[in-house]
């Protein structure tokens, strides 16, 4: 009987997930025996038209993994869920959007400007952007166009599963690709697979004691003692609205969570679960005070949405008007 | 998105594969068959340079990190030192030890899994040997499982370490302004000398593989000084203060095509040197010597393109500061006729010879007396201002340059990473390759459409990638139009 | 877009025990407000989870209030300090998203004051008019 067949896939990614799949080691052997591999630009040689080649349906399980930033990955998104049974968004950004969906703070224009313009290295004394479709001497090329925002998987097509992590950690890689290979039962349509139930705070080590904070700090600012919380001591740490299943190996090294597993089950905007709990627990009645406290964060988007700006309620920030409706460099 | 598309004299290559990230090429015939031009187009962008803005300058290790899943030990390294900058701070000793004994524990790993997983295949296997082999499992099956089971132990202790101070492998947390969060106990320190140990010895199996297997195979030695696979271009590394090779630190060497230098600078002064140059036909720009200026996709002394990475870095340095990894570097050099070397696929033993070093660095940081020091961190005082910091990726110069605003947020930021210096040479070998290979007449044969991916595979080894199974499929569709637009060619690799 | 001529929608979040109480006193007073303010009733300003704040502005409203007990009156006797926490940084939040911090307004209405709920519902339909309309989807439209 032949093998069902596996696709993995790469938008808008740093590789990272690729990777934490290749560091299954010897156990990625099982995962070859298992299935066919039809699809892994990163790692093997099939073109996207053998893949538009392949009826619907006919791939059992695609691990997509990137957020959507341009047309080309959204073109594979949708080729991707038409082919596939079983539609994975693995990893922060097809999941959250991630890194990349900081990119929501800005847009095309800003983006392009930044990179091609502004910056003191660049040389373009001519404002060469790049360009949909170009003319060179012998023909003509073409890139896919670059969106003003930066979409999960979901937000483009629906999505079976979500493994959440920043990159998921290999513990819970194994047990889904495990699961993957024995046909296991998964859980509804729409459930996060390879994490647990309640939040990094669960995971984590450290003493926690009621929190009353009287003083947030930097992480620059301070040497935090080893054994207790980093939120008792003043240290923004957003394992209290984060996802657990990752063993928090971020405050074991004395940093801070940030945030990559995304929302506690059950909560709607990382965000703003991550600004209650942390605001709530200032030890002062004092608006003033609290003024003063509050200014130890001066960037709400790193604090409460390092990896889940395209997810969250608002999604992006607000595109400038003029900016919006202008012709941009495309 | 493109398929084969069905016009005049051309040839596309869509999407290239087996490296990190994404990329595509559009190979142009002329009437007579012969290739016209080639391009290396990258279809994309995140913004990093725009979305740092306005966060936090202590988040830009973490943030920048995810530039690359394969590499963020080196945008973590660059992102921290050019904190030290910004915030005008001096770590302590110790904890300048400790990056970089968790940076060469990273480089022992990143160089493995190139060499055995993605170069090894072209050599280990050899470039004309069927696909099915061309991969991991065929690399195995030439060198052995004892081989192949030592190579999965090194990465996954090097992967260890850098987990024991930087909490995970892909996306490690440790880097402050000032210090690392995290220093190493005795028991641990003796964990990571029993591993560099290992890794020492790791680096000398390298060696031998590379030389029973790859030089002395005469046909891979003249493919290596083939005319095809070179370019007379200029090359930048970072050189300590006697310069030998640093991945940590030290100051921006340039030499010319005789292997003189024209250049040593500090990092922070890199704006004098590198300009970078944009295209309308892809997302990534060009980096090249400003005091050459750009003239275009060509080598030689008349234009301003430069390389990095292992050979570059040999190439730029006197030696190697450590004594396994200097004899190598003295051997590289005999062998293949002299410094420097301009052959592009030598690239893969200058890898080998910079693996030894990482692991001989790796000791003997492990054996410092200061390593397991707990004062590791300096808690900075001044004003936040502007700072570069300078690493050696594995895949060359990485450049993080912040300014801060008065909250001590990232005003601005410019990154000039590794691989992207050499988008320039990449588009160039690939031109060449194609245009040495395919010509009319030219039966398009298995070891062609190889050869085209070598040339580029030769610059990224970003991938960890085929470490176990490839199924040995390397499908490729090259469509070959003559000038009227017929097809008069279509090979399939299956 | 032109702003003065299209009705604001601003949704309030009134504590159980005063704001509401104060709204209620105003319309049994047969006082007169814009109907732009939509009233919804919670039990105290500590229950108002950002989450309700975000979502509203997500999905049309042009305006939001938060209206509770005075500090140190709350029935709940700490709710609404944890309000005054979390609605400050709210508020730096919103601005940085790009939402004018005169579209977020944070009052504490009393249940005897029915004239002061008037005059800040008001107040708050006329500055938001001014703004215009926020129709955050516009931002969220496809590429």
């Amino acid at each position: 009987m032949a093998k069902p067949k596996m696709a993995l896939y790469w938008a808008a990614s740093c590789g990272g997930c690729e990777i934490a799949v290749v560091r299954l080691y010897e156990k990625i052997l099982d995962l070859a025996n298992a299935f066919e591999i039809v699809l892994w630009p990163c790692i093997m040689d099939f073109k996207y038209k053998d893949v538009e080649a392949l009826p619907d349906k006919s791939i059992m399980v695609t691990l997509f993994n990137g957020a959507i930033r341009n047309s080309e990955q959204e073109h594979m998104a949708r080729m991707l869920r038409d082919k596939s049974q079983v539609l994975v968004a693995y990893g922060a950004c097809a999941h959250l959007g991630g890194i990349p969906g900081l990119g929501n703070v800005s847009n095309r224009q800003g983006i392009f400007q930044r990179v091609y313009r502004e910056t003191p290295s660049t040389a373009n004394e001519e404002g060469t952007y790049p360009q949909l479709s170009s003319q060179v001497p012998e023909g003509e090329l073409t890139l896919p166009e670059f969106y003003d925002t930066v979409r999960t998987l979901d937000q483009v097509v629906p999505v079976d599963y979500y493994v959440p992590g920043c990159p998921p950690v290999k513990e819970q890689t194994e047990a889904v690709v495990q699961a993957l290979i024995k046909g296991a039962e998964l859980p509804p349509p729409g459930s996060v697979i390879g994490a647990s139930e309640k939040t990094v705070c669960d995971d984590c080590p450290r003493t926690k004691e009621d929190k009353s904070i009287k003083a947030i700090y930097r992480t620059y600012q301070i040497i935090p003692e080893p054994e207790k919380c980093l939120l008792n001591q003043g240290i923004l740490c957003a394992g209290p609205a984060t996802r657990g299943g990752c063993g928090a190996p971020c405050p074991q090294v004395n940093m801070p969570c940030i945030g990559c597993y995304g929302p506690a089950p059950g909560a709607v905007d990382q965000g703003a679960k991550l600004l209650s709990a942390v605001t709530s627990n200032i030890d002062s009645r004092d608006p003033e005070e609290i003024e003063r406290i509050l200014d130890a964060i001066p960037d709400a988007i790193a604090a409460f949405y390092m990896f889940g700006l395209p997810v969250s309620l608002l999604r992006r920030l607000r595109l400038e008007r003029e900016a919006a409706t202008a012709e941009s460099a495309h | 998105m493109t398929e084969a598309k069905v016009e005049r004299r051309r040839i596309s290559i869509d999407p290239v594969t087996r490296l990190e990230g994404h990329g595509r090429i559009e190979i142009f015939l002329n009437d007579e068959g012969d290739v016209e031009n080639a391009y290396f187009q990258v279809p994309e962008l995140r913004g990093f340079e725009k979305f740092c803005e306005g966060r936090p300058l202590e988040t830009l290790p973490v943030i920048t990190a995810r530039i690359c899943g394969v590499c963020p030990e080196a945008h973590h390294m660059a992102s921290t030192k050019a904190l030290d900058a910004v915030f005008k701070v001096d770590p302590p000793s110790p904890a300048k030890k400790l990056r970089e004994l968790l940076y060469s524990a990273f480089m022992v790993a990143d160089h493995a899994t190139h060499f055995y997983a993605l170069s090894g295949p072209d050599f280990v296997v050899g470039p004309d040997a069927p696909p099915a082999e061309r991969n991991i499992v065929g690399v195995i099956g030439k060198v052995g499982m004892e081989v192949g089971g030592q190579v999965l132990r090194a990465l996954a202790a090097c992967h260890e370490v850098v987990a024991m101070l930087g909490g995970k492998y892909i996306h490690p947390t440790c880097g402050l302004p000032g210090g690392v969060s995290k220093g190493l106990t005795e028991e641990e320190r003796a964990k990571v000398e029993e591993i560099a140990k290992a890794a020492v010895k790791f680096g000398k199996l390298t060696i031998k593989i590379l030389d029973d297997i790859v030089l002395a195979n005469k046909a891979y030695v003249d493919m290596i000084l083939s005319d095809t696979f070179t370019h007379q271009t200029y090359y930048m590394g970072l050189v300590d203060e006697n310069n030998r090779v640093n991945f940590y630190d030290g100051q921006l060497r340039v030499v010319d095509q005789q292997g003189k230098e024209v250049a040593k600078f500090p990092v922070s002064q890199y704006l004098n040197y590198i300009g970078e140059h944009v295209e309308p036909w892809t997302y990534i720009k060009f980096p090249y010597l400003k005091s050459v200026g750009w003239h275009g996709l060509t080598d030689g002394p008349g234009s301003g393109i430069y390389r990095v990475a292992p050979l570059a870095r040999l190439n730029v340095a006197d030696g190697m500061a450590t004594p396994l990894a200097q004899a190598e570097y003295e051997r590289f050099y005999s062998t293949l006729g002299g410094k420097p070397v301009h052959a592009t696929l030598a690239t893969h033993w200058a890898r080998v010879v910079e693996l030894v070093y990482a692991a001989e660095r790796l000791l003997e940081l492990s054996q410092d007396p200061e390593i397991t020091s707990t004062n590791i961190r300096t808690i900075p005082s001044e004003t936040p201002g502007e700072g570069v910091g300078v690493v050696e990726a594995p895949r060359g110069v990485l450049i993080h340059h912040y300014w801060a605003d008065e909250n001590a947020l990232a005003k601005k930021v410019n990154l000039i990473v590794g691989t992207g210096h050499n988008s320039g040479a990449i588009a160039m070998s690939i031109k060449k390759a194609a245009q040495g290979l395919i010509k009319k007449g030219t039966v398009i044969s298995e070891g062609l459409l190889n050869t085209i991916e070598m040339a580029f595979r030769a610059y990224d080894p970003c991938f960890a990638c085929a470490t176990h199974s490839l199924p040995g499929q390397m499908p490729l569709i090259v469509s070959i139009y003559d000038s009227q637009g017929n097809l008069s060619q279509r090979l399939r690799r299956d | 877009m032109v702003s003065g001529d299209h009705e604001p929608t601003i949704v309030a979040f009134l504590c159980n025990w005063c704001a509401y109480q104060g709204a209620d006193l105003a319309g049994t007073s047969r006082m007169e407000y814009p109907a732009n303010v939509r009233p919804v009733r919670v039990m105290c300003t500590g229950r108002i989870d950002p989450t309700f704040i975000l979502k509203a502005f997500a999905e049309g409203a042009d305006g939001v209030l938060v209206g509770g007990c005075h500090p140190g009156d709350c029935y709940y006797l700490e709710g609404n300090y944890k309000t005054i926490r979390r609605m400050t940084m709210l508020r730096r939040m919103l601005e940085q998203f790009g939402i004018e911090p005169e579209r977020f307004r944070l009052e504490w209405v009393s249940a005897g004051e029915g004239t002061k709920w008037t005059k800040v519902c008001r107040e708050l339909t006329e500055q938001v008019r001014a703004l215009g309309p926020l129709h955050w989807w516009e931002n969220v439209r496809e590429a």
